[in-house]
C-alpha cells in the first residue's frame, strides 16, 4: 500500500534489533531440535521467508511475534518430517512402554519410601519469578536445565510447550500412548522445577 | 479414603494441563495441597514454567535490548 504510514510501519529491520531477535530465535530453536547446526537453518528459513514477506507491522512487538510464529510453523514442519524417522522405538524403547521404569528411578529419589518429599527435595517459595524473567541469566539457567533433561522427555515437553502441539498430536506423531505422554511431561516439569530450585531460586531467597 | 503421598499429587499437578480431571482426582489433590506445603508450592511452580515457555513463545526472555 502507499498510504502515508507504510514507512513508519515497516519492519525494523536495523542491525541490532535483527541481531536481539535472532538471538531469541536461535535460543527457542535450540532449545527444541538440541542440534545448533539445525537451529540456524530453521532461523536462516525463518528470516529468509520473512524477508521475502515483509509486508506491515504495527510495530516492534507485532514484528518479533510474527517472526516467532514463521519460525515455530517451520520447527513444526521439520519435526513432523522428521518424526517419521526417529518415531516410537527410540523412545518408546528408553521411556519403556509401560510408563517407564528406567527414568522414574531417577526422579524417584525425590521421595520417600511412601511417596512423600525428602526434606532436601521438597519445593520452596520461589520469590517473584516475574522478576527473575528479566534477567538474562535466568535465561541461560533455563536453558542449562532444559538441557539436562534427558532428549526424549525435552523434546516431548518442548513440543508440548514451545511448539503448543496437542497431547493428543504429540502422542500420535512419536508413536507412543496417551499415557506414556502424560509421564514423560510429568518427569520434565519435576525435573525442570528441581533444576530451576537448585540452581536460581535457591540462590535468590537466600 | 486413604491421604494421597506427593508422588501421586505431582503427577496429578501435571496431568491437569493435559487433561480434565475427575472430580474424585480433584477433591484428593485440593485435599493433599491444603496439608502439603510442597504440594502447594508445587503447583505454584508448574504455572511459573507455564510462564516462562510462554515468554520463550514470544521471544520475551530478559530486558528489552
Amino acid at each position: 500500500m502507499s498510504n502515508p504510514s507504510a514507512q513508519a510501519a515497516s519492519p525494523p529491520w536495523d542491525d541490532a534489533s535483527i541481531t536481539a531477535i535472532r538471538r531469541d530465535m536461535l535460543r527457542f530453536a535450540r532449545m527444541q531440535l538440541r542440534d545448533s547446526g539445525a537451529a540456524e537453518d530453521m532461523v536462516q528459513e525463518a528470516l529468509m521467508a520473512a524477508v521475502t514477506s515483509a509486508k506491515s507491522f504495527a510495530g516492534r512487538s507485532a514484528f518479533k511475534t510474527w517472526m516467532f510464529a514463521i519460525l515455530r510453523n517451520k520447527i513444526v514442519d521439520h519435526i513432523r518430517a522428521s518424526a517419521r524417522e526417529i518415531t516410537g522405538s527410540a523412545l518408546v524403547g528408553r521411556a519403556g512402554g509401560d510408563g517407564g521404569e528406567g527414568e522414574l528411578e531417577d526422579f524417584d529419589v525425590l521421595f520417600d519410601q511412601r511417596g512423600f518429599w525428602n526434606p532436601d527435595d521438597r519445593p520452596a517459595t520461589w520469590a517473584d519469578p516475574e522478576a527473575s524473567f528479566e534477567q538474562d541469566a535466568f535465561w541461560t539457567v533455563f536453558d542449562i536445565c532444559m538441557n539436562n533433561l534427558p532428549e526424549h522427555i525435552a523434546r516431548v515437553y518442548t513440543m508440548r510447550e514451545l511448539l503448543e502441539l496437542e497431547t493428543a498430536e504429540i502422542c500420535a506423531e512419536l508413536g507412543i500412548t496417551s499415557n506414556n505422554c502424560f509421564v514423560i511431561l510429568h518427569r520434565a516439569r519435576l525435573g525442570l522445577r528441581e533444576c530451576l530450585e537448585n540452581r536460581w531460586f535457591q540462590g535468590e531467597a537466600r | 479414603m486413604k491421604m494421597m503421598n506427593c508422588k501421586d499429587a505431582t503427577q496429578l499437578m501435571s496431568e491437569r494441563y493435559e487433561r480434565t480431571l475427575s472430580l474424585r482426582e480433584r477433591l484428593s489433590l485440593k485435599v493433599h495441597t491444603a496439608m502439603c506445603k510442597g504440594c502447594s508450592n508445587y503447583g505454584q511452580h508448574l504455572d511459573v514454567l507455564r510462564q516462562a515457555t510462554a515468554r520463550l513463545r514470544e521471544g520475551n526472555t530478559g530486558g528489552e535490548r
